[in-house]
């Protein structure tokens, strides 16, 4: 993920978006209505659980399988008159894809909203090849002429309101009309009008894919604004470049997860477009079909055995929606395509724990569980996270020791001993005289500071509850 | 019944009251309580802020500390939920396989407070008696971990006297987190101002929780505020009768 390179750690991130009124009240408003909204989509079904282990048992099966689906994927794929390229990695992706462009002869090629295609910084390689890739997802649209980053999975430009659309459609989208207003229907008019021009001249189309079905090769892909179909169908030649995890062993498997989907993402019983193509058809469709299979560290990912989970992700963002954290900070804070609960594992499982900003992620959580609770694949994001930050720990351990680890081996010393953890008790009731005549502590020293920046501390009581327990019970239990 | 109770290090050093009023309550209620001085801390700060090894001597206390009890009470949820969820696997993760085993045998009798009492003991009125307005956290790890759904507010509603009130969004997290409160202290501090906000919305005088993290982290902005609000844990008010002087809140 190139483009993120030299993000900051998550805490200065987050703190600077915090400061962000406008960007607090659109997120607060938008992600508190979706709330709602799934809630009430999911519990409609009387089954969501059993529905819920399926979608699990599904991706599990296939995750433990994968050598298998993805030749037998790769083989039916062939058969129906299509090209299968792999791709280790990022760059790896992007030259076959650039490549695969040039020989079409196309300068321009329209895309379907793509995560996998944003993780590989496609469209910035593309450009360093003088072709310009455009999104016709409207959200990612909006995010695209403003030069902007995706803020979420599902909803790129959750962080932007209707007035701050209109200023960037008037400012950046050619031909768009002077008198628009901030209408969503007007906006959306716009948009149409802008792209309907573009579908119609576009020779390449590029696309991610929701599924993939190994069984007969079929990829799918689930959308809301049909701009997806138009760049399925429209162009002579359509690229689809998809992460190794999204396949499913066959049809049948596709019903559990067009249940999941829609109601955990947008709400919905049902998306309003879900396309499936497979191989090449004549006379109906592009003739010409690639399909770009990516690792990007998914099989390092997949050799992590707590961390394997995250595969199973089918990338839905309810658990986006439902954290406390990114809803207060948005997702530009994680540095990376994928944000949120599920970002703060999928990132540091793709690209490591090295860099300052993937070490942080798997901290920019408070463990709350309510992602966990919501993940229509039982993708256990909590688990992962404390697992993630052991690896974190982990690669700091050689060293120099750093203050973090001496005050948590101190801690630990203190901790696992009664009688040392006694003797502590005591000083800190001694210092009660001190620091807390008040009850409360107003100002403690780093790395303490923290925490009374913004809230008192509660000054040590006269005595522990040991102590109480063996003055007035006599010791012993 | 006899019942061993795990104070948790941070009751323990910081909140004593919320473990003697669990001493004062479980007695009046006929019940033994016995406290094995050995005890220290569940290890979770230190698994959750990525010490894994480091927290392993914790699981080894524990289970040495309470191994002989067949009913093990917490004033945390959080702590309960660390030795029920994670101390199995903690411990399994040494390749000592007693350790592994005696951890597997003790976590399911490991229980907070509203669950013993409702769902094991099956009392939901235990005669205590707290003339104020009150709203209840309830914290992420009694939800979304122990499970205890209700528990807590049948316990309260049970109360004579008391004017129990709604917070609005309940279920959302304060923003206490471990050591999250100090890594990301100001998405810590924001989540806490929500949360502080939706306290003060109540008009209640206490705010009561399962937890004394979580009342440690909303009870600090709510005093850095000057805001008047007390907090006490569950367990402070159902120990409170006419005769302990339920008519005072406690701080």
């Amino acid at each position: 993920m190139p483009t993120y390179l030299g993000m900051p750690a998550f805490p200065e991130a987050a703190a600077a978006a915090l400061g962000n009124s406008q960007l607090r009240r659109n997120l607060a408003h938008a992600t508190g209505t979706i709330r709602v909204k799934r809630a009430a989509a999911v519990a409609e079904l009387s089954d969501w659980a059993e529905l819920r282990a399926a979608g699990r048992a599904i991706k599990d099966h296939t995750l433990a399988n994968l050598d298998f689906y993805l030749t037998r994927l790769e083989e039916r794929v062939v058969s129906a008159g299509g090209q299968v390229h792999w791709a280790a990695d990022a760059e790896e992706a992007n030259a076959i894809v650039a490549g695969l462009v040039r020989a079409a002869g196309a300068d321009q090629v329209v895309k379907v909203k793509s995560m996998v295609t944003q993780e590989t910084g496609l469209n910035e390689a593309l450009a360093a090849e003088h072709i310009h890739a455009l999104e016709t997802d409207l959200a990612e649209l909006i995010v695209q002429l403003d030069g902007d980053r995706p803020s979420h999975i599902l909803v790129p430009a959750i962080h932007r309101n209707r007035a701050e659309i209109k200023d960037i459609f008037l400012k950046d989208m050619p031909g768009v009309p002077a008198d628009l207003t901030d209408r969503p229907a007007d906006l959306a008019g716009a948009a149409r009008s802008y792209l309907r021009r573009t579908f119609l001249r576009a020779t390449v189309g590029i696309s991610g894919a929701n599924f993939a079905i190994a069984d007969t090769g079929t990829l799918v892909v689930v959308e809301s604004e049909g701009n997806g179909r138009m760049c399925l169908t429209l162009p002579e030649t359509l690229i689809s470049v998809v992460g190794i995890e999204k396949i499913l062993p066959s049809w049948r498997d596709l019903e559990v997860f067009l249940a999941l989907l829609p109601r955990s993402s947008t709400a919905e019983r049902m998306n309003p477009y879900t396309s499936t193509w497979t191989g090449v058809t004549p006379g109906d469709g592009p003739r010409a079909f690639h399909l770009v299979l990516l690792d990007n560290g998914r099989t390092s990912a997949l050799a992590d055995a707590t961390g394997r989970q995250a595969l199973r992700c089918i990338r839905c963002s309810a658990c986006l929606n439902v954290c406390p954290v990114y809803e207060r900070t948005g997702g530009h804070a994680y540095g990376s395509p994928y944000p949120g609960p599920i970002g703060a594992i999928i990132t540091p499982l793709l690209r490591g724990v090295t860099s300052p900003i993937d070490a942080s992620l798997p901290y920019a959580s408070s463990l709350c569980g309510a992602c966990y609770d919501v993940c229509p694949v039982a993708i256990n994001i909590p688990e992962a996270l404390v697992h993630l930050r052991g690896k974190v720990v982990d690669a700091k351990r050689h060293g120099f020791p750093r203050p973090e680890r001496m005050a948590m081996a101190t801690a630990g010393w203190t901790l696992r001993s009664p009688r040392r953890l006694g003797l502590a008790q005591r000083a800190a009731s001694a210092s009660r005289k001190v620091v807390g005549r008040s009850g409360r502590i107003r100002r403690l020293p780093p790395p303490l500071s923290g925490w009374t920046r913004t809230r008192d501390a509660p000054a040590p009581p006269p005595e522990s509850f040991r102590a109480w327990w063996a003055r007035t019970r006599g010791g012993g239990g | 019944m006899r019942i061993a109770l795990f104070v948790t290090c941070l009751a323990d050093t910081l909140f004593p009251k919320a473990g003697q009023a669990l001493v004062t309550l479980l007695e009046r209620l006929g019940h033994e309580v016995a406290f094995p001085m050995d005890q220290t801390c569940c290890g979770q700060m230190h698994l959750n802020s990525g010490y894994r090894r480091e927290a392993v001597p914790m699981v080894t206390g524990f289970t040495e500390a309470f191994g002989k009890f067949d009913a093990i009470v917490t004033p945390s949820a959080s702590c309960a939920a660390m030795v029920r969820e994670y101390h199995p696997a903690l411990a399994a993760s040494t390749g000592d396989r007693a350790l592994a085993r005696e951890a597997e045998r003790i976590a399911p009798r490991v229980h907070e407070l509203s669950g013993l009492l409702v769902n094991v003991l099956g009392v939901t009125d235990v005669g205590a008696y707290f003339p104020h307005r009150v709203t209840y956290h309830p914290s992420c790890h009694s939800l979304r971990m122990m499970r205890v759904g209700d528990a807590p507010l049948r316990l309260l509603r049970a109360v004579r006297g008391i004017d129990l009130v709604d917070l609005p969004d309940d279920e959302t997290c304060c923003g206490f987190g471990g050591t999250f409160s100090l890594k990301n202290p100001d998405v810590s501090a924001a989540m806490g101002a929500d949360k502080v906000s939706a306290v003060l919305q109540t008009g209640a005088q206490v705010l009561c929780s399962s937890d004394n993290s979580c009342l440690m982290h909303i009870g600090g902005a709510l005093s850095r505020l000057r805001a008047g609000v007390a907090t006490m844990h569950l367990a402070e008010i159902l120990a409170s009768t006419e005769s302990t002087g339920g008519a005072q809140v406690s701080r």
